[in-house]
């Protein structure tokens, strides 16, 4: 299975402000009453977009920039700390994935939504608190700068601005090599699997 | 040299080293339910694969299962799609599924433990963050994506990194009326929701020694809600005790082997551990959420916090919860009107639960302005408490007696909150819309603090309601 090489990823940027926003938010439980994962783009953060009488409320994901990302199907999500917490639906990156947004870059994210995104083929990058602070600041001042997340080199950069940034090294090596889907590794270790297989008693039936 | 069970399980369980440096990790038990697995088959399907070991994955349905409806078709038919897709799934790649015709389905965090399928020295991964849970018979169980259930089903392994270990010891004697619930949203408080990323936490004690497994599970389950992926207890006698006579238990003449073996994944003593925290049970009283994460959390007869006490990324948090909570800084949650009661899910829907509340609800009646369900979290925990004559005393307080499921936990299924409801809840997410309602309310607590809020209609303190 040949996959693309993620070195870099270029496009505009939104931010999206707050610390320990959850995956019930990100997609509400409603949405995941479903058996694929098509379509889930529209419905990302819904209940923040749209309040309980139907109508848009203020919110990132309504504004022109967020249109312009969808529209390019490429663009990066700048988000604050403990990003994409609680459940652990694959649902979350799966609908910002399909909306559009093909980088992530905040103070730091929670396990399993990283490993889904990185499974994606979509990177999480991290930045100090005050270099966070900075990029988002930027990325609200000027949104027409394109921002680029290269994991090759670990640094987000913006027009002239550049923050150095991290990534947990073997999803860096995954995506940067283009096998951030790690199903081929793992199927060439079948013989492996098996010889472990028969050395735990609870798998061979005792 | 002396190591913890995370590192024995995970030694036991490494089939190799990953070009990228990680472990490709057997995961011995794979649990799945109808939310994240249909997409998972599909991939499979896609790409060509089989599923390598079926007989070690093992299927149940939750949460989307209607806990009033039991005739088939259901009313929401995308529900009735989910479950026929999974009853398709697992026939045509020959995995066990525990149907709701079966008398075993339940919420798949009670299904596993209840079937003896939970064993000391396993891993376990289902797609779900919950998965936990079953770290509270010392395996090592995690949730995972639903490409990670794909890589399950066709490899029985996955791509993983090991975790930190980190020692949580509570010490001491609860006092009555403090519940299990209370020492891990009391855990989760202190050391807040992202205070667990990149651990394992191994609870430990002799608050833990005198725990049963049900309490072990209901503090075992929200690791995850401390940020924590994994947790677990080391198996004693009674995780033993308790697995014996289970349909998927070893039988007679590998028992004893079994338990040795289990035995010895337990943490060696001296073992080194990354970082060891130590409670002391006698301090926790009953806590409640106030807020919309599980961390913004205080004891019943606190006041909540006042916002200039907090640092500038928590206020920023605080006053988010407080305008969707409806609630005011710095004065008592004792008192907030409640609307809905729900007691169930995979954190305390299980029957020692059902019979704890049930003890002090013989002769009281719920507030007559407060709806209040009870959902057994399994079928078997609803047939063992309609056999011991629960289901009447919750009915006769008042109580809507449900079938088994995730019900109002989350909102995949009809029972929901409306509008800004306020629910006193079992559960373990306060987020935002969890229960359904984007302005719903939601205050986590332990069943019996649950119980008071029904009775009296305002959140408020177990210990002065009923004789603890
Ligand atoms: S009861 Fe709640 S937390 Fe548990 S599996 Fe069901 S939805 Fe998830």
């Amino acid at each position: 299975m040949s996959l693309a090489k993620v070195t870099q990823v270029k496009g505009l940027a939104l931010a999206v402000p707050g610390d320990d926003i959850d995956t019930d938010r990100i997609i509400p439980a409603r949405f995941l009453r479903c058996v694929t994962f098509d379509g889930l783009g529209e419905h990302a953060f819904r209940d923040e977009r749209t309040g309980p009488d139907g109508l848009e409320r203020p919110h990132p994901m309504n504004s022109a920039q967020a249109a312009r990302i969808a529209a390019a199907k490429q663009g990066v999500m700048v988000v604050g700390f403990n990003f994409g917490c609680g459940s652990s639906r694959e649902h979350a990156p799966q609908s910002l994935w399909r909306f559009g947004f093909t980088a992530f870059v905040g103070g730091s994210f929670a396990e399993i939504f990283f490993g889904n995104s990185t499974t994606l083929g979509v990177p999480c990058l991290t930045l100090s608190k005050d270099d966070l602070a900075e990029c988002d600041a930027f990325v609200r001042a000027n949104p027409e700068v394109e921002l680029t997340v290269d994991v090759q080199n670990l640094v987000v950069t913006a027009g002239a601005k550049s923050w150095k940034a991290s990534i947990a090294a073997s999803a860096r090596d995954g995506l940067i090599n283009g096998k951030w889907d790690p199903i081929a590794d793992l199927l060439e270790g079948a013989p492996a699997v098996d010889q472990t297989a028969g050395t735990l008693a609870y798998v061979v039936g005792k | 040299m002396a190591k913890t069970l995370f590192q024995k399980v995970w030694e036991a369980h490494t089939v190799r080293q990953l070009p990228n440096g990680q472990t490709q990790l057997f995961i011995g038990t794979h649990l799945i339910h109808e939310v994240t697995s249909p997409q998972a088959f599909g991939m499979l399907r896609d790409l060509g694969l089989k599923v390598k070991y079926p007989q070690r994955t093992f299927a149940t349905v939750d949460h989307i299962v209607p806990t009033n409806e039991l005739k088939e078709p259901y009313s929401d038919p995308i529900a009735q799609e989910m479950i026929e897709a999974l009853r398709k799934n697992t026939k045509d790649f020959g995995i066990r599924f525990f149907d709701t015709n079966t008398g075993t389905q339940g919420i798949v965090h009670m299904v596993g433990p209840e079937q003896g399928i939970t064993q000391p020295g396993t891993t376990i991964a289902c797609g779900d963050s919950h998965t936990a849970t079953h770290g509270a018979f010392g395996a090592i169980a995690f949730g995972i994506g639903t490409t990670q259930v794909r890589d399950v089903l066709a490899t029985q392994t996955l791509a993983l990194s090991a975790l930190k270990v980190r020692r949580i010891e509570v010490n001491g004697q609860l006092s009555p009326g403090v519940y299990a619930k209370d020492v891990i949203l009391h855990i989760i408080r202190v050391l807040g929701v992202n205070g667990g990323i990149g651990y394992a936490y191994e609870y430990a004690g002799t608050t833990f020694d005198g725990f049963s497994l049900e309490e072990r599970m209901t503090v075992c389950n929200m690791s995850i809600e401390g940020g924590a992926r994994c947790g677990y207890v080391n198996p004693d006698q009674k995780t033993f005790d308790y697995i014996k006579g289970k349909p998927y238990a070893p039988k007679a003449a590998d028992w004893d082997a079994a338990v040795a073996r289990w035995a010895s994944f337990a943490s060696d003593a001296g073992c080194r551990y990354d970082d060891v925290v130590k409670f002391n049970a006698a301090e926790i009283r009953p806590t409640v959420t106030w807020g919309i994460t599980p961390g913004q959390a205080i004891f019943i007869d606190e006041k909540m916090p006042a916002l200039e006490t907090l640092n500038a990324a928590d206020r920023a948090t605080a006053e988010d919860a407080y305008k969707h909570m409806k609630l005011a800084p710095d004065t008592a949650i004792k008192g907030t009107k409640v609307d809905v009661c729900f007691l169930g899910s995979c954190t305390n829907g299980r029957i020692s639960d059902l019979r704890e509340v049930a003890k002090y609800l013989k002769g009281r009646k719920v507030s007559p302005n407060v709806k209040a369900i009870v959902v057994p979290g399994s079928q078997l925990t609803a047939i063992q408490a309609v056999h011991e004559g629960l289901d009447k005393i919750y009915i006769e307080a008042g109580f809507e007696w449900r079938g088994a499921g995730c019900s109002m936990c989350l909102a995949m299924n009809p029972d929901k909150l409306v509008g800004d409801q306020l629910c006193a809840s079992s559960s373990n997410r306060n987020f935002k819309g969890r229960q359904g309602s984007q302005t719903g309310r939601t205050i986590l607590m332990s069943p019996l603090m649950v119980a008071a809020a029904a009775i009296t209609g305002q959140v408020t303190d177990a210990r002065e309601v009923f004789t603890v």
